[in-house]
Formats: structure tokens, sequence, C-alpha cells
């Protein structure tokens, strides 16, 4: 069975593993569920990695989670499942087919069906009513499904029972004893009815359970933790997912933490604060999403010209414009190199995974503290809101602080006539900054540009030599920076047939693709990016120059970061894999398009049968109100349309009957006709 | 507190920096800039104490006159920046200055949120009815049938009456002044600094260079005081501030229009109990740390 999972999954490693995907409505409680289990097994001290896919994959508010449990920690959530727990009928519809062999569906069968034509060979389904078990225990809330159904998972995936009781026992604790009692009665039905008439569905793993539990922390909230523990003092934000989460959590722990939160009218005025905090001298940090972050950048280009110290997180969603707000992305590196008029040192990096999400909050506020310059950080929607397990010991609240030439007194050698010059010129860029409010510095920043002293020479008659002097101590600070940053390095062998370039959250779902390719008889080594401005142009060169073939992978439709190392390098890259479609990179994805790039094939942009269906799921929702579903799809070319299309018999949910047609272009994905008229035939 | 006689030339010079105004001859902000230095020395603040932070106008220039902290901030963004640096360190004087454009017009929600907030700022506008520093175009407090650059038959849009946005908006102290008459002027600077919560202050403050309508003349021939012809006022009185504040036609009071006490935005915020934010340690201690990571677990 096991050997037969890690053929299956083309993983060269001994590590035991499955995956469990969660299908559901929003509201069906998903993510409660998920983090029940994920807390059960990380007990037990198994690694956990989710992936919640919401909003409106097939139909309106269908949410799907996956959950990757193993023992070693994994970089990201895989590209298959072994366990569907289906919490409606949609769910079926849609995941049931992807189930792995030798895999079981479990779920309500008061509310769901499963048509075994569906299944893939040696699939097998676990219905349970949940109205006859529970018939006994009174009036339970329909949510509590998911405790039985969870129940039954644990037996099926060879997890004790006791781990699931202490765990509702803590979650439910300020509930009181009768919740806990009644949700571990309703979970234990589950275990042991599966245990009694399912027992031929167990998946035996024999797991080596190490018992050592671990923090289980989204991005968003790592980056909330580290900047706290890298003296955060001042955060302030507008609500916009999916970087939300990070300001939820300092609320909640602003004042254990000693952090102020400020809630502000607008992204502009969050900014705004921040830089004027950021200029008081705490430190100060705000985060946003794509549509904020082009509202911040006005100011952006102020914090470059005060020298002022802030921190600014884009959590990336789909764009443009409103874009996709639930859906993930790397869409806004162009908009991050370009934010904001004129030239001004800004640095920007982009964490590579969650446990570094922690790390890079604080070499953030060191840098913006050091430098006094704005320091943007790159994450996106998947690393953001997305939870996994922490390898203890990867963080420590003991974080290296350096506020870089923060003064509380006017230095010797300005003491005297002149007094102090703010933006006394050095060679570094860098001019002693005072903590306001100290004694004898007074000065005025302003975002007019400036002499030493901060006066501005913008008025009246430009000062020339002043005004290419201050441009150049600004910009001079970039060469410190570049200095002290760690310059990319080649993950893999040397002599690799091929380079996969990424940046940010891509690290670890780029990581897994290079060991499926090496199954593959591949060897592929990686090259990743954390640093994106100040570049190490030379340092990346160097090491390009060395490959033989190089793919960027990255998550936007015009490979902005390609573009940007072709600015940076002069380097082109062999080609480059693109995805835009919402959903994050799944390793399978990448490794079938390196090898096809391999082989010569040009790409396919062709719609595909499974996006045919979800686009006639679209369709039943805004025009046929949600009572059809598609059966069978055949291709056809002969059809007046111009391009080959797809045809798919829409069919009734509840009792199968034919009652259209619906034509899909190949090419361009138009919907070119529903024809309900072949309903009399 | 010392009193006005005791300012001397000497201390005056305290907030005057080497660099001059480069205001027209005549511009009102002259009048605002001479009554907020000495309402400033009045209260015996020192210069390190005080922090001017303005946006993007002539009027806004006025930082860089005064001899304290300032920010020069970006058109219309003065108060959500001074905002920021009072919550980083609430001992600091914040005081914020500007222009009608830059306050009621580009940063018109920071202005009302702002005062919804009650932090303790005092926000002087120069409103002088009119885009100077962009060389004459209306403003949002531009008169109706005003002609202006850029409303060559006249202004068809009704403007924005500050006052009553004010009171709507929850300003603890709302207050009118006219730059001609600068000792009225620093006197209510100086109330409103004294004033815990967000004091503002509308002056009159011409342009004698774009605007020939409301000119010195105009101004002194429709202000009467409040406090000579109405001195039995309640400023407390939500209503009697809201028709006060209404009056704008022949005759236009100046004076304290509206005061009230209300807990401070510091004051309720639990973080700035233990003392300014500056003066706060960074980082966690390892107990928390672990509560932290233990909670997820
Ligand atoms: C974002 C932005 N838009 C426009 C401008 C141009 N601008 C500078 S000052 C100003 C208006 C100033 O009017 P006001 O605030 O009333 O000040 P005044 O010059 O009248 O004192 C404008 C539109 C700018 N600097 N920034
Ligand atoms: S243009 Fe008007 S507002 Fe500007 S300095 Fe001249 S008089 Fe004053
Ligand atoms: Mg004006």
């Amino acid at each position: 069975m096991e050997n037969k999972q890690k053929k299956l999954n083309n993983l060269p490693n001994n590590s035991h593993e499955i995956t469990i995907g969660f299908g559901g409505a929003a509201g069906d409680g998903l993510d409660k569920s998920g983090n029940l289990l994920a807390r059960v097994i990380n007990r037990h001290g198994l690694h956990a990695i989710s992936y919640n896919s919401y909003q409106s994959l097939i139909r309106g508010g269908h949410t799907f989670l996956k959950l990757r449990i193993s023992e070693r920690k994994e970089m990201c959530y895989g590209d298959h499942f072994k366990v569907l727990l289906a919490m409606n009928q949609d769910s079926i519809e849609r995941h049931a087919p992807a189930v792995e062999p030798g895999g079981v569906i479990i779920f309500n069968s008061d509310k769901v069906t499963c048509d075994s034509s569906l299944l893939q060979e040696n699939v097998q389904i676990v219905p349970l009513s949940f109205r006859k078990l529970t018939s006994d225990m009174g009036k339970l809330i329909p949510i509590m499904q998911n405790t039985m159904i969870l129940g039954s998972l644990l037996y099926l995936v060879n997890i004790d029972f006791k781990t699931l009781e202490q765990v509702l026992g803590d979650i439910f604790a300020q509930k009181g004893q009768e919740i806990i009692d009644q949700n571990t009665s309703v979970a234990r039905i589950g275990y042991q009815t599966t245990q009694e008439h399912f027992a031929s569905a167990k998946i035996n793993i024999d797991w080596n359970f190490t018992h050592i539990s671990k923090p289980f922390y989204s991005g968003n909230s790592a980056m909330a933790l580290g900047a706290v523990a890298a003296g955060l003092k001042f955060y302030a934000a507008y609500p916009m997912s999916p970087a939300t989460n990070i300001l939820h959590w300092l609320v909640t722990n602003s004042e254990r933490c000693g952090v102020l939160v400020k809630q502000a009218e607008d992204e502009i005025a969050v900014i705004n604060l921040a830089i004027g905090a950021g200029y008081a001298g705490v430190r100060s940090m705000c985060a946003t999403s794509g549509g904020g972050f082009a509202l911040m950048t006005e100011a952006i280009g102020e914090a470059g010209m005060f020298e002022t110290p802030v921190v600014i997180i884009n959590v990336q969603r789909g764009g443009p414009s409103t874009g996709l707000p639930t859906k993930t992305e790397q869409g806004d590196l162009n908009q991050a190199i370009g934010a904001s008029q004129g030239d001004f040192p800004k640095v920007i990096l982009a964490p590579k995974s969650t446990t570094d999400c922690y790390h890079i909050v604080g070499e953030a506020l060191n840098i913006a503290e050091q430098y006094q310059l704005p320091v943007i950080i790159l994450s996106d929607l998947l690393m953001g809101e997305n939870f996994e397990t922490i390898e203890p010991g990867s963080w420590s609240h003991e974080v290296n602080i350096n506020r870089g030439d923060l003064i509380e007194q006017i230095p010797q050698s300005m003491k005297g006539k002149d007094g102090f010059k703010r933006y006394t010129f050095t060679s570094s860029g860098i001019s002693p900054r005072p903590l306001i409010g100290s004694e004898g510095m007074a000065y005025v920043t302003a975002s007019d540009d400036h002499d030493e002293d901060g006066v501005i020479i913008s008025d009246e008659f430009t000062n020339t030599a002043i005004r290419r002097k201050i441009n150049e101590k600004r910009m001079r600070k970039l060469e410190g920076v570049l200095n002290e940053l760690e310059p990319p390095q080649l993950e893999g062998s040397e002599d690799s047939e091929v380079t996969l370039i990424g940046w940010g959250s891509t690290w670890g779902v780029i990581h897994e693709a290079i060991e499926q390719l090496e199954v593959e008889g591949i060897n592929a080594n990686q090259l990743h990016f954390r640093y994106l401005l100040p570049f190490h142009s030379k340092e990346s060169l160097q090491i390009l120059n060395k490959c033989k073939k190089t793919i960027v992978v990255e998550l936007n439709a015009t490979g902005q970061f390609a573009r940007h190392l072709k600015a940076e390098t002069g380097f082109s890259s062999t080609d480059v894999i693109l995805k835009y479609d919402g959903e994050p990179f799944e390793p399978r994805m990448i490794t079938q398009r390196v090898i096809a790039i391999l082989k010569g094939e040009p790409l396919d942009l062709n719609v595909t049968q499974s996006e045919a269906r979800e686009m006639a799921y679209h369709y039943i929702r805004v025009h046929l109100k949600d009572k059809l579903r598609p059966s069978n799809i055949i291709q056809t070319s002969q059809n007046g349309y111009g391009e080959p299309v797809w045809v798919l018999d829409l069919i009734e949910r509840n009792n199968g009957e034919l009652k259209g047609k619906l034509t899909i272009g190949v090419e361009t994905g138009s919907t070119h006709k529903w024809d309900p008229s072949n309903l009399e035939q | 507190m010392s009193t006005a006689n005791t300012i001397t030339e000497k201390t005056f010079k305290t907030r005057v920096v080497e660099v001059s105004p480069d205001w027209c001859p005549g511009c009102g902000d002259f009048g605002v800039l001479s009554s907020l230095k000495k309402a400033t020395l009045e209260k015996e603040i020192k210069s390190h104490e005080m922090l001017v932070v303005s946006g993007i106008g002539c009027s806004s220039n006025l930082p860089g006159y005064v001899n304290a902290y300032g920010i020069h901030s970006l058109h219309g963004r003065s108060l959500p920046t001074a905002t920021g640096a009072k919550l980083a360190n609430h001992n600091l004087k914040v005081v914020v200055t500007g222009g009608d454009g830059d306050g009621f017009g580009i940063g018109v929600g920071h202005f009302i949120h702002a005062m919804r907030r009650n932090l303790d700022l005092t926000y002087v506008v120069m409103d002088n009815e009119i885009y100077g520093l962009t060389t004459g175009q209306a403003s949002p407090t531009t008169m109706k049938d005003h002609k202006t650059k850029t409303t060559p038959r006249g202004n068809v849009e009704q403007p924005i009456n500050p006052l009553m946005l004010a009171l709507v908006s929850g300003a603890t102290f709302v207050a009118r002044a006219f730059s001609g008459q600068p000792a009225h002027l620093s006197s209510l600077i100086e109330q409103g600094i004294a004033h815990k919560g967000f004091a503002f202050i509308d002056v009159f403050s011409p342009c004698v260079t774009y605007n020939k309508l409301n000119t010195y003349a105009w101004f002194k021939e429709r202000i009467y005081k409040l406090e000579d012809e109405a001195p039995d006022r309640d400023p407390a009185d939500f209503s009697d501030a809201m028709s006060t504040a209404m009056e704008f036609d022949d005759r236009i009071p100046i004076g304290l229009v509206y005061k009230v006490e209300k807990p401070t935005y510091e004051d309720t915020e639990p973080v700035l109990l233990n003392g300014p934010l500056i003066k706060q340690p960074l980082g966690i201690k390892k107990e928390l740390f672990d509560q932290l990571l233990l909670e997820t677990m």
C-alpha cells in the first residue's frame, strides 16, 4: 500500500504522508475542522500544511481545503489527495474523481450520495447517516456532522481517538463540559461505526509518531509574531484580503505585545500614520494588498525623501483592480518596483516560505531603520493565509534588533553655530536620525527636496548642485544594503540540465517539482530570490551564465520577475512557466511543463476538458439556477463558430435527465450557445 | 503661565529660524505664523517638545519657519502623519497647519476621521478660499459665484462650511479667527493647545495675490467677535454652536464657537498607559513568545 502511494506521488523520500481534502460550502466550518485535525496530528508529532481554496471554485461559495499530513516537513500542499471529506453533493461531483486509487470518501449519507461511476479504481466510500447514528442524542447542530466525519477519518488513517478527545476538551474548554461531551460522543460514533462497518476501507499507514507538537502558523501570523519579536511598536491598517489577518492577530495581541494598532480610514491614512510614527522614532509597519498598496505609493516615495524607516507588506492577491480578492498571485512585483514617482532608495524583499515570513519582517525592520528608507515585503495569499506546522526551533524570541544611527544627543561634530544637520552628506549616505523630542536637534523634514539642514530647495531658485548631491546621497544607501544582503545561491547540483528560477512563496513548490523531476530522470536545480531590490546583478549573472537551460516559474501572466531579472542582469531565461488562473502552482504542473519545454513542446492555451466543465458550472450558476450539472462532454470542429468547440450535456441534478447542450469555444473560451431545444427529442 | 508681555524679542527669536518665509508680501499666513510662535511661547513649549506638521500649499510651508520639529508632508496628508507621530510620542505638543485645499479638498477624509478620534492635536487651517500655490483655482471654500481661474463664469458649487463640518464630525474644540487680528488668533491657538482633544481653528488668511474677493477689507467689514457680542454664550451648547457656525453672510462671527471635554484617544488606548511608545521596551519576553506558539498547538 505504502509503496504504491510513494510511486504515485513520485516522492523520493521515506516519509509517510497522506493528504485529506475537505469539500463543502462556505459556512460548512471546513477551516475549523481542518484546524481540529491539524491539532490532533500535531500532538502526535506529525507535520501539516494546508491550502484553503475558497469561494466559487465551481459554484457559489464552494470551498475546498486540503491538509497534507506527513512525517517530514513538506514545503507545499502537494498535488494529490487520498481522502475526501464531502460535506455536500457539490464536493462529490467536483472532487470524487480526483481521489487517488486506494483512497476513501466519507460523507453524511442524509444529504449526499456518491455515484460509483465517478471513482477511480479501488476507491471506497464511507456513507454515514448523521441523523440515524445520533438519533438518541437529542437535537444537534448540523455542523456537528463534521465532527462525526472527523472521527471516522481518524480511524481510517490510523490515528487513535484519545488525542481528538483531548483537543476537543481544549478547544471547547470555555463552552463547558456538556459541549465537550457532546462533541466527543459524536466523534466517537464516527470512529466506531467506521471501525465496525468499514474496516476494509482503512488506509493502514504505519506512522512514526514523535509526539513533539509544533507551532501552527500562517504567513500572516508569522509576520505579525516576527514583527513584535523584532520590536514593532506601531501598526496601522485598513482591512483588505488577504492581509487582514495580520491586523486581526496584532489587535488580538496588541496589549500583551505592547504594539499600538490603529485601523485607519483608508490606506492613504495608513501609510501616512506609519510614516508619522516611524519619523517620531518607533518601529512602524503596515500591510495591505495590491489595491491598498496602490493608494500608498505617493507616501512610499515620501518616506524615501524624508529618509524615514517604514515597512510595508503587500500580501498579493489576483489583480488587476479588485481582481480576485480570495485568490493568490505574484502580480505586484512591477507595482512594487515602480511604486511612487521619481528616484529614491527602496528595498523589496520576498519571503520564500511561511517559516521565512517570521524572519523577513525582522530583517525588513532592521534595514528600514539602519538605512532610513521604506522596505516593501511581497507576500501572497497562498503563503499569507494558509497554515502549516513550523519546525521547532526555527524561530526564537531573541531577534537581532539594529536601529542604525538613531540618536538622542546631538553629535559632537554638529555642536556649535551651524547646529544639527539632519541630512548631513556622508559617504554611506546615512545621516544620524534623532529620536523626535530630543533636545538640540529640532529640524523639519520635507517632502520637497531639501539641503543638509532639511531646508527646502524647491522654492524660488532650485539649487542644482545641492539637488544632485542629495539625490546621490540618498541612492548611495542602496550600496550598503546590497553589501549586507546575502546573494542568491544555487540549490542542487551545479551541472543540472535545467535551472528553475523563482521568487517569493514558490520556493517550496519548485523544490518539490525538482524532486519529482529527479524521479522522471531529469536533473534540475533551483535558483531562488528573496531580495528583489536592490538586486545582486553580478552574483546572479555569474550563476546564470553557468546554467544550461533556465526557466522562470512565477504566478502571474506576464513574467514580471523574468523581465526584472533581464533588466538587472541582461540575462534572458530560456523559457517561463506562468500561471494566472487564481490557483497556486502544484508541483506536478511545474514538472509536466518542464518536461514539455525540454521536449520542445509549445504551450497550449486551449480550454481543457476540465476547464470546459468549470465554465459550464459557472453558466449553470448564473443562468440555470444551479439546477443542472455537466455530464458527457465531446469536442467537435465542424460547427460554424470558427474554432473547435466543447459540447457539454447538461443534466438535471436530481434525476440525471438531459436538459440541453452547452457549446464552449476551445480557443476563445466563449460560451457560444445554450441549446435547450434538444429537450423534446 | 507667563503673560503676553513676558515675550521679549529675545525669546521670540527662539522660534525664529534663519529661513525667511517666501510668502507674497501681505499674505495672511504671516499673521498666522507670528501668532503661532507667540502662542507656543506663551505656553512655554520648548522647541524640541513641539512638532509642527503640514501638507502642501503656500500655507503648508509654515513648519519650515518655526524652530521646532516639523514635518512638511504630502498634499492633504498632514493629519494622518501627525496622528502617527503623536501616537508614537504623545508627550509631544503637536500642531497641524495647512490650507483649505489641503484640509478640506484632498485631505477632507482625514479631517473628518481625525476629529472623530479626538486625538490631542491642534489643527490651524489658513483658509484663503483659494488654491494659492497652484496660482488661483477654486478651493472647497471658494464662495458661490466667485470667479477664479477654474470657475471663469463664477463658482457653481456650494462651499464647505468647515466649522459645521467639524462640529458634526465630533471636534471637541472649534474656533474661527482672522489673521488680521493676530492677538485674538494667538489667544485662540493658545486655548486650542491647552485643550485636551482635537482643537480646530479655521483662520481667515487672505491670499492677496489670487483672491481679490475675500480681502482683508472684505473680512473686516463682516467679522465680529463672539466674546464681544455674546459674552454669555455657553460654548458647550452644540445647537448654539451650529447656528453660530451657520452665520456667514453680512456678518461673520470669530472666536471660540464650541468646546467640550471628552476623553482623548491617547487616554483610552491601553498600550499608551505604559507611557509614550518611543520609551517602551522592544521585543517580547520568552514566556510570552512560548505562550503565543503554544496557543496554536
Ligand atoms: C497629490 C497632489 N496633487 C496636487 C498637488 C498640487 N497642489 C499643491 S498645493 C495645492 C493646493 C493648495 O491649496 P491650499 O491647500 O488651499 O493652500 P494655499 O496655497 O492656498 O495656502 C495643490 C493642488 C500636489 N502637490 N499633490
Ligand atoms: S499666493 Fe496667496 S497664499 Fe500664496 S503666498 Fe501669495 S498671498 Fe499667500
Ligand atoms: Mg488655500
